[in-house]
């Protein structure tokens, strides 16, 4: 699935933090970690995961270090700091607010199409004022 | 097959492949090593999934690359979220996070400079214990001739520390300024009393010998390797960016002064002489120290100005100079020769050399002739124009105004460009036309180095004996 360039930007920030809330890890664990929970749908473009790591770390809500990986190279991980959590904890209130908009429309719609199957009832069901 | 081999030619082939990609990331500033380094290695464990998937290593790579996004892709992302890479910076200590040069070396080289510059600003105060304050009338007699001796030597010896010099060239360059030193305070110039003038030979020694001192720099500064057009044109692109920064410091230097009176005046406390006598001459000793240095630790980090500078400057030199001789031609004024007029045409006559050096010295001499050279050409001949209209109006005038020594000197130095703008004209005609490189002309600029120091030797040692040290 193609998704939204704006929407996987505006997502980034959420998922990148709230993998790292998981346990501390590193770019290439992180995208694993995105491709798994969105049942590979979400594609990241991988380069572009690290600016973000990058933005992030700038605004404290991250941090990294250089440790020797199990293969022997050196490999930086990241590790979420408090007020990274604190932005996670805001992030997911803002998204579960657009979410639950998003759900309740949904919703809507989908009665919508049922009544358009049954226009009597739809009339009704729409036009609640005094007929 | 082992895939660990050494020697596996496909083992190497992905190796080489790893760097070829890696050096094109370096190439880009908006990543550093460290950014480089970690993308290395997300790179390297995609290749080894995608290998445990089946791919072969020349697969392997190719989608983990791709994967990665385009290397313009890439480092456009990075660049933005990077935004301040972009603006070149000075790591003046070197800062192993940017991947530049690492602690040390750098920081060692700013301590050997802060530590020169400081000996700088105290030699020039050494007068003071033989009575000889800086802003005193007596200054004014010595001074001028011993300025370049109590500064330079600290410039030659930041070089000498810092590159290769052998010791010949070190007792060479000691000697030569030690003789200089001795042979202009030997002279016999009227010595102060109240009423007495500076003597004009002893203004133009003061004027001349700074050009003559700088050669020894030049000497200095490429480590006695003196022959090679190319090592000179290197030390000329230093003095451009040189003069540029002891520019901005001194700028600098009066914000602060200003600010420095300004404040002790507001508590009645008269800090004038203090900043006449000390803050100044330190101030401007130190500073040549601290400009070398800092041309030497950013001349890889930061553009270089004099060429953008002389880029500006020449279409609007060359608008002046062309409107100017238009003028002259269309009312029929002629040149109204004061006795500074000379003086004015000499320093046009600087200027116009100097741009005309600054913006070769940045030409790719493999590149063909382009519009510019076409207007560096016109400004040349401009100038050139402009020189003989002066000459001829004060060739007329000469015998009223007698061969004074200051006259001699004006005339001596405009002769001196004269001779060299007409052969850079010659020389750049022909490379226009496409007969020689643009090399012959940087060679007759650098060989036309001697033919200036040589005139600036000329003026500062034999003028006051010829004049009488009048």
């Amino acid at each position: 699935m193609n998704i939204n360039k704006d929407l996987v930007a505006a997502s980034s920030t959420p998922l990148v933090l709230a993998i790292l809330a998981e346990g501390d890890s590193y770019g290439y664990a992180i995208l694993k970690r995105v491709r798994e929970l969105s049942g590979g749908e979400l594609q990241w473009t991988d380069g572009m995961l690290y600016p973000v790591l990058h933005r992030l770390e700038r605004s404290g809500l991250i941090e990294s270090r250089w440790e020797e990986s199990e293969s022997g190279r050196r490999r930086k991980y990241y590790r979420i700091t408090k007020a990274g959590l604190e932005q996670l904890a805001e992030e997911r209130r803002q998204w579960t607010t657009v979410d639950r908009a998003l759900r309740n429309i949904w919703s809507t719609l989908a009665e919508f199409a049922a009544a358009a199957a049954n226009p009597a009832a739809a009339t009704l069901a729409l036009r609640p004022g005094p007929a | 097959m082992d895939p660990n081999r050494i020697g596996d030619p496909t083992k190497e082939s992905l190796e080489s492949q790893i760097d070829a990609w890696r050096r094109h990331l370096r190439r880009s500033r908006a990543l550093t090593g460290r950014d480089v380094e970690e993308l290395e290695d997300h790179l390297r464990e995609q290749i080894a999934s995608l290998q445990a998937d089946g791919l072969s290593e020349d697969e392997a790579f190719l989608v983990a690359v791709k994967r990665l996004g385009s290397v313009d892709a890439l480092t456009r992302e990075f660049a933005r979220e990077h935004s301040e890479r972009l603006w070149k910076q000075l790591v003046l200590a070197g800062d192993s996070e940017r991947g530049g040069e690492v602690g040390g070396e750098g920081s060692r080289r700013m301590w050997v400079a802060l530590a020169l510059a400081v000996a700088a600003a105290v030699a020039i105060k050494l007068p003071a214990l033989f009575g000889i304050d800086f802003e005193s009338e007596s200054a004014a007699f010595f001074y001028p001739l011993n300025i370049g001796f109590l500064t330079l030597p600290f410039v030659v010896a930041y070089f000498a520390w810092e590159r290769p010099l052998a010791t010949s060239s070190r007792l060479w360059l000691a000697g030569a300024f030690a003789l200089a030193a001795l042979v202009v305070n030997l002279f016999p110039f009227p010595s102060w009393a109240p009423g007495v003038r500076v003597p004009d030979t002893l203004a133009l020694t003061a004027l001349h010998l700074p050009i003559v001192l700088w050669l020894g720099v030049g000497v200095a500064y490429v480590g006695g390797r003196w022959r090679g057009s190319e090592r000179r044109m290197d030390f000329l692109r230093f003095t451009g960016e040189f003069f540029i920064y002891f520019v901005l410091i001194a700028l600098g230097g009066g914000v602060l002064t200003g600010l420095t009176v300004g404040l002790f005046e507001a508590i009645g406390y008269d800090i004038e002489p203090m900043v006449g006598n000390w803050i100044v001459p330190c101030g401007a000793a130190g500073a040549l120290v601290v400009a070398t240095w800092l041309v030497e630790a950013k001349q890889s980090v930061i553009e270089n100005m004099a060429p953008v500078l002389a880029r500006i400057f020449v279409p609007l030199f060359t608008l002046v100079l062309v409107g100017y001789i238009a003028t002259i031609l269309a009312t029929g004024r002629w040149i109204d020769i004061e006795r500074e007029f000379l003086i004015v045409v000499d320093l046009l006559l600087v200027v116009v050399f100097g741009l005309l050096l600054y913006s070769i010295s940045a030409r790719d001499p493999l590149e063909g002739p382009a519009m510019f050279d076409w207007l560096n050409l016109v400004l040349v001949v401009a100038a050139l124009v402009v020189d003989v209209l002066a000459l001829w109006a004060i060739g007329a005038r000469i015998s009223d105004f007698g061969f004074t020594p200051n006259r001699t000197a004006a005339l001596g130095m405009n002769v001196v460009l004269l001779v060299n703008l007409a052969g850079s004209a010659v020389l750049y005609a022909r490379f226009l036309r496409g007969g020689v490189p643009v090399g012959r002309l940087w060679s007759w600029q650098m060989t036309y180095l001697y033919v200036i120091a040589g005139w600036a030797a000329i003026v500062a040692f034999l003028f006051p004996p010829l004049f009488g040290f009048e």
